[in-house]
């Protein structure tokens, strides 16, 4: 490996950065905890009778999650506007696209937080599953993403 | 909800959105690349994100009573346990397979980035089929 950061470094931190204030924006003026695995179930909520997706949590958040999500929909295109063509389309298989976001949607739940609620916000309020969270997806990514590199 | 705390979730959920384009998160490419340890920028978005999140989440509590625009302050609900750790593990093994988690496979619509909505599709298949047949 010739450099850690062969695309450079600071693109990373500074949207690090944009990251952790939205998520700090939300918890200043409203006291939400800004996950976003949750905004799956919570939007099933409304369409699922399966007291698994109509819990009490859901149902009360959905609809906050939901404007939640259409921020990241607004924010990421406005990014798009101010540097058009920064972002090339995905050339992932589509089959890995649709089994890992079922993997990753089902681990997530099970799980109850992903990179966002276990990585960002587990680890910011100091909480040890968090991080036992964490390292365990980071290893078994790692290690898929490998096995898949060797399969190709 | 008033329309302050919308506006404020909207905006929260905006400066995310944009964070995960501009550190190029929304692309699965860089995200796989991460995982094969030949760009170790994600640990550096992780990093960056934790620590401007840590501030807050350590300060806002004890500075404020209250949030600004009312309500409590609230914790994410962590349960320690096997349900967590197995969950991880499942979750890492499909983000290692797609280069996809959540967020960016929301924000990423907002790139354009179409092939995401596959993933989007296997996200919401995946949360029903854990909601349905493996709540707690």
């Amino acid at each position: 490996m010739e450099s850690p950061f062969p695309l450079g470094l600071l693109h990373y931190a500074f949207g690090g950065v944009l990251i952790g204030l939205g998520v700090s924006l939300l918890y200043v003026a409203t006291g939400l905890v800004g996950g976003t695995s949750s905004f799956f179930s919570s939007t099933l909520s409304w369409f699922s009778r399966a007291p698994g997706l109509r819990e009490e949590r859901y149902v009360a958040s959905r609809s906050w999650r939901l404007v939640y999500a259409a921020g990241f929909v607004l924010g990421a295109f406005a990014f798009a506007v101010l540097a058009p063509g920064a972002v090339a389309i995905t050339q992932v298989p589509a089959w890995q696209l649709v089994l890992g976001g079922f993997l990753a949607g089902f681990g997530a739940r099970l799980a109850n937080g992903c990179t966002a609620g276990h990585g960002i916000c587990g680890i910011a309020s100091m909480q040890v599953p968090s991080l036992l969270a964490v390292l365990t997806f980071l290893a078994t990514a790692i290690g898929t993403a490998h096995l898949v590199g060797w399969l190709k | 909800m008033s329309l302050a705390r919308l506006l404020c979730v909207l905006a929260g959920g905006a400066l995310f959105g944009l964070g995960l384009a501009v550190s190029t998160m929304v692309q699965p490419e860089v995200v796989i690349s991460f995982l094969r340890l030949k760009d170790l920028g994600l640990l550096a978005v992780l990093g960056s994100a934790v620590m401007t999140t840590l501030v807050a989440y350590q300060l806002a509590p004890r500075l404020l009573k209250r949030p600004l625009l009312g309500g409590a302050f609230q914790k994410h609900a962590v349960t320690p346990g096997a349900r967590t750790i197995l969950g991880a593990a499942i979750f890492g093994v499909g983000w290692g397979l797609s280069g996809v988690c959540p967020g960016p496979a929301v924000a990423g619509l907002g790139t354009g980035n179409w092939p995401l909505l596959l993933a989007l599709a296997g996200l919401f298949a995946g949360a029903w089929v854990q909601g349905r047949f493996f709540a707690r």
